[in-house]
């Protein structure tokens, strides 16, 4: 499935990274605390987390996440959203939270 | 010349910390340690540094008016100013974006404010020990903009800090100095390049008790003991 599949599946929003939309994605992380994630997330997972610090698209970057979902219609800065537009990581903005997220997406076999 | 500093320093302001955190008792044990300068800072707040400022002149020591911000991403940051019109212009931006909650001090601690002489003048009711809506970089830019010094604390705890919530210490930030708690966990962290080794690496205590303030171990160079010289340092 492609990061394009699920955001219209779920009926979802990107809000910058249109260029990593055609990614692979594998499987799901979930996790706010980037130190963690860096040693624990793999390459092609759907990240989803409340921080919108410009680290966390360094983060996907770095380990080749397929795209980050932010929960619960958190604002994310300007600063973020530019890094994700270079780096080509799609940062995907839901109403729904972490857990609600999860169980959709496992129900779309993701 | 060499000053020996404790740039980290809680008082009964903040719901953590002890008591017996009182201007004269903080600035008479940072005297009688051998330090040089020390900073007041409580969590996002401000409200004891005057009086520990008048308290630390009274004893001949330098204090430095300050807070330990806590940012939206659960990031703790010292805060250190030239003079307190500048702490309370940034406590005032820090107050609007805490969250309007009120302290329980059952839980949380007492919020306690003192006068010079150690009088309680009052509590702070405002929940303190949350986190602000200022991003870690928003807090960075803006303590700038006052001519402060913006250090990352405690970076080799495995909570609130940049590190541990934010992966890394983002280089697009004016920030000359991080602050470390024990040197074999921050030796650790240089080793393994989780952080770079061009910072200047400042030990404080974030004391909560009068015992954890530091003796003569953290030292910078300045030119004369003034606030400004401190500060341009970090």
């Amino acid at each position: 499935m492609k990061v394009s599949d699920l955001v219209e599946k779920l009926n979802l929003k990107v809000v910058s990274g249109f260029d990593g939309l055609e990614k692979e994605v594998k499987g799901v992380y979930t996790c706010d605390l980037l130190s963690w994630v860096m040693s624990h997330a793999v390459k092609g997972n759907v990240w989803i987390t409340v921080q919108v610090h410009p680290n966390i698209i360094a983060v996907a970057s770095l380990l080749e996440l397929s795209c980050i979902i932010i929960p619960e219609d958190i604002e994310v800065e300007d600063a973020t959203l530019e890094k994700s537009n270079q780096e080509a990581i799609p940062v995907i903005k839901s109403s729904m939270n972490s857990y609600e997220l999860c169980l959709k997406l496992s129900q779309i076999g993701v | 010349m060499k000053i020996y500093i404790d740039l980290h320093i809680h008082t009964a302001l903040s719901p953590c910390g002890d008591r017996d955190m009182t201007p004269n008792n903080i600035v008479n044990m940072a005297k009688l340690k051998g330090l040089d300068a020390i900073a007041i800072t409580d969590h996002n707040s401000c409200e004891n540094a005057a009086a520990c400022i008048k308290a630390g002149k009274v004893a001949g020591i330098l204090v430095i008016p300050g807070m330990e911000i806590q940012t939206k991403e659960d990031v703790h940051s010292v805060c250190l100013f030239r003079d307190i019109e500048s702490a309370i212009n940034f406590q005032n931006l820090v107050y609007n974006s805490l969250p309007q909650l009120k302290n329980k001090p059952d839980i949380f601690g007492e919020q306690i404010l003192y006068d010079y002489s150690d009088n309680i003048v009052g509590i702070n009711e405002r929940f303190l020990l949350t986190s602000s809506n200022l991003s870690f970089n928003e807090a960075c830019n803006l303590v700038k903009k006052l001519n402060g010094a913006f250090i990352p604390a405690h970076i080799d705890r495995n909570s609130f800090s940049v590190i541990f919530n934010l992966g890394f210490i983002p280089d697009n930030l004016p920030i000359k100095t991080v602050e470390y708690r024990n040197y074999e966990d921050l030796k650790k962290m240089k080793d393994s390049k989780i952080v770079k080794p061009d910072y200047r690496f400042i030990k404080s205590s974030d004391a909560h008790y009068l015992w954890d303030i530091l003796e003569r171990e953290s030292f910078i160079d300045v030119d004369e003991l003034t606030v400004s010289n401190i500060i341009d340092v970090l």
